[in-house]
């Protein structure tokens, strides 16, 4: 029997999704080798018991708790699809502000219709066997990471900096362009694609195994950006691990 | 004949985001019909408060994966149009040039992978691939394109890069623009065949009379920019958006419903068609043509129809900008520098499933100080159930299945992007 593949989101855009369908268009192969058994973006036939399980999305509010636990007892693999599951992505920028105050400026006095909380990514509710890092996740990336789990090997996710992959492609840097990026505490992986389309990192892929953030700030301190301005740059996709510490 | 009947279709499959539809009907007597909305609310307005305008786009294009494009459009817009930014006529076409990619994108992946199951009577794309192989892998080479083409401008189609205010990052080649153009050439082939394909297909009969509403320009068919434009008559400014969407919260939906003149009025590709038929490209006239449509179209589930018209019309339009960007040549341009000044727009553009508005307040520190995002979906929620209450009373008595299976198709020919519409407006409180 093949082994049954899933797709479930929470808090998402249904990007990553969209791009696992994009995937498909070079690599139909995949098709023959996994069934996939949960997708209801694209699907209407509906299955039980997986192989692997792939989140999109962050988690924000409790009644999403104990959807995501209950896939996580029938799921053999777990694993974060981009960067909302794994890091918690630009649903965590709200944490920066009081809960409050965002849900009464979108819903006004109705705001306890709605419920939420501070989102989180997948791992502050289960354990997490594996993600795939981005915002969208990238195509040829998700493709590797699944040929690794169906052969039960370690998905071959970079940790060094995304500066590596970015003098790689020989692009001149942005800050030598008057510009800034965050590629010197982010983890490589996707072709340093922003960069490379004259536009700095903007961390989506999540940070390397001990990032020097101080010193990250105080280059873009001495680029002449603002306190706040840092700050921002920092929280695009950052906020969740800021907020928490 | 008396009829009970009760429908509680939980996470509508094949639509974006999560949908419940919830019919009632007791002794032939229909007493609910709702459509619930269920996703979580993503607050994005609040999102933007504070942040600096140049990640407005960045941020809102993640309000959802399909309509990107649109998304990072309409906030460019609304901060061009916030900070008096004017626009190169290079940056117009490459920017028409995206909105077709990722029209020809969303119209693909919704009438062939979303749609087209439910009339081949299989429940995905996947088993589609067995009985109609030709028209997936159509559908996957069109897919393949439209991407492509968002990311020669954009570095990528969800989430795109290189726009920004004014401009672009990054420019393509000439040389990149002639290859885009060669595969569209090729891509008439696939319309024609697409053509072919759904016009024998069994599109459900019904027609509700309903008030459409779309931007309209003098002489184009309008995606970017454009008056606010009425089947019911009227003209009005973007910046007046709010005088007819007239946002309002239910209870049984994380999304606000909007209304009109009438209870509703319905936004997308068939409210396009219905208010701009006349600009529409030739090929796209005889598409509607041979597809059996002509305006006004009263038929909600012509709304896909209308689609393979748009379809058609964005790969002839795609190539009309190719032809002019080829005739001048690509030229690095000087990029926006914020003057220290700030100020209020509004943005507006047609994106696959209707009118989107972003509407920015930013101070003179380049800070959002208030954002507004009025998505289609949410406009088009009020229609779907007046639909769905004039259609089920003259169904009822075909039985649950039947019922259910058209109102599913009903939901899904509206093509719901309900991940976009649950991240809300600013309501302003005195
Ligand atoms: S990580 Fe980005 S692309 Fe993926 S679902 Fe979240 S917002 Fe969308
Ligand atoms: S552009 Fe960014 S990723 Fe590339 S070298 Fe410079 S800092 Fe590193
Ligand atoms: S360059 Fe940075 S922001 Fe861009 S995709 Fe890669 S990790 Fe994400």
């Amino acid at each position: 029997m093949k082994p049954q593949v899933a797709f479930f989101d929470f808090t998402s855009c249904e990007g990553c999704q969209l791009t696992v369908v994009d995937s498909l268009q070079t690599h139909l192969d995949l098709l023959d080798m996994v069934e996939i058994v949960q997708f209801r973006e694209a699907m209407s036939e509906r299955g039980e018991d997986y192989a692997v399980a792939f989140i999109e999305g962050s988690i924000t509010r409790e009644s999403d708790e104990a959807r995501l636990k209950e896939i996580r007892e029938r799921a053999a693999v777990l694993v974060a699809l981009g960067a909302c599951a794994h890091i918690g992505g630009v649903n965590a920028i709200k944490n920066l502000a009081p809960l409050h105050d965002v849900r009464k400026y979108v819903y006004g006095e109705r705001a306890e219709w709605f419920a939420t909380y501070a989102a989180r990514p997948i791992s502050a509710v289960v354990k997490v066997d594996a993600f795939i890092p981005g915002c969208p996740i990238d195509r040829e990336e998700f493709i590797r990471v699944v040929n690794a789990l169906l052969r039960g090997i370690k998905p071959p996710i970079p940790d060094y900096p995304m500066c590596v992959e970015c003098k790689l492609k020989e692009n001149v840097c942005l800050f030598d362009k008057g510009g800034d990026c965050l590629g010197a505490i982010t983890r490589a992986g996707c072709g340093a694609i922003c960069p490379t389309y004259g536009d700095g990192c903007e961390g989506c892929r999540g940070l390397i195994p001990n990032p020097n953030r101080d010193s990250m700030q105080s280059v873009l301190a001495a680029r002449g950006l603002t306190p706040q301005d840092v700050m921002a740059r920092m929280t695009m996709f950052g906020s969740y691990e800021i907020s928490k510490a | 004949m008396a009829q009970n009947l009760h429908i509680d279709i939980h996470h509508i499959t094949r639509v974006e985001g999560h949908g419940n539809i919830v019919v009632n009907a007791k002794n032939g007597v229909l007493e609910e019909c709702r459509l619930d909305i269920v996703e979580t609310p993503r607050f994005f307005e609040a999102l933007l408060r504070g942040r600096p305008y140049t990640e407005a786009s960045h941020i809102t294009s993640r309000i959802c994966g399909i309509c990107a494009v649109g998304h990072a459009t309409a906030s460019l817009r609304a901060t061009e149009h916030a900070l008096g930014v004017a626009l190169s006529e290079q940056t117009r076409l490459l920017r028409d040039l995206i909105f077709f990619g990722e029209m020809l994108d969303s119209h693909v992946l919704h009438t062939y992978m979303l749609i087209a199951p439910d009339f081949f009577g299989v429940g995905s794309v996947i088993p589609l691939a067995q009985v109609a192989a030709n028209a997936v892998l159509r559908a996957l080479r069109v897919k393949k394109l439209a991407g492509d083409l968002c990311a020669v401008i954009g570095g990528r189609h969800t989430h795109p890069i290189a726009m920004t205010v004014g401009g672009f990052t990054h420019l393509p080649t000439v040389e990149e623009i002639k290859a885009l153009r060669e595969r569209l050439i090729l891509a008439r082939k696939d319309m024609d065949d697409t053509i072919t394909l759904f016009k024998t297909l069994p599109w459900p009969r019904f027609k509700r009379e309903t008030e459409y509403i779309a931007l309209s320009k003098p002489n184009e068919y309008a995606f970017i920019d454009g008056a606010i434009t009425s089947t019911d008559g009227g003209s009005w400014d973007v910046t007046d958006y709010k005088t007819i969407t007239n946002e309002h919260l239910v209870q049984h939906s994380s999304s606000k419903h909007t209304k009109h003149k009438r209870e509703a009025y319905m936004v997308g590709a068939l409210a396009r068609f219905n208010v701009n038929y006349n600009f529409l490209h030739p090929k796209a006239k005889a598409a509607a043509q041979e597809l059996g449509m002509k305006p006004v179209c009263t038929n909600p589930y012509f709304n896909s129809a209308a689609q393979i018209v748009e379809m058609v019309h964005s790969v002839e339009g795609a190539i009309t900008v190719c032809d002019e960007l080829i005739a001048r040549g690509i030229k690095p341009e000087k990029p926006y520098t914020f003057s220290g000044k700030g100020g209020a727009g509004v943005g507006a553009c047609e994106v696959p499933r209707g009118t989107l508005y972003h509407d920015y307040e930013i101070g003179d520190d380049g800070r959002i100080v208030n954002a507004n995002c009025i998505i289609p979906t949410g406009q088009n929620l009020a229609n779907i159930e007046a639909d769905m209450r004039a259609l089920v009373p003259q169904i009822l008595d075909q039985g649950q299945d039947k019922v259910t299976l058209a109102l599913e198709m009903l939901v899904r020919a509206y093509d719901p992007c309900i991940s976009c519409s649950v991240h809300f407006l600013s309501v302003k409180f005195v």
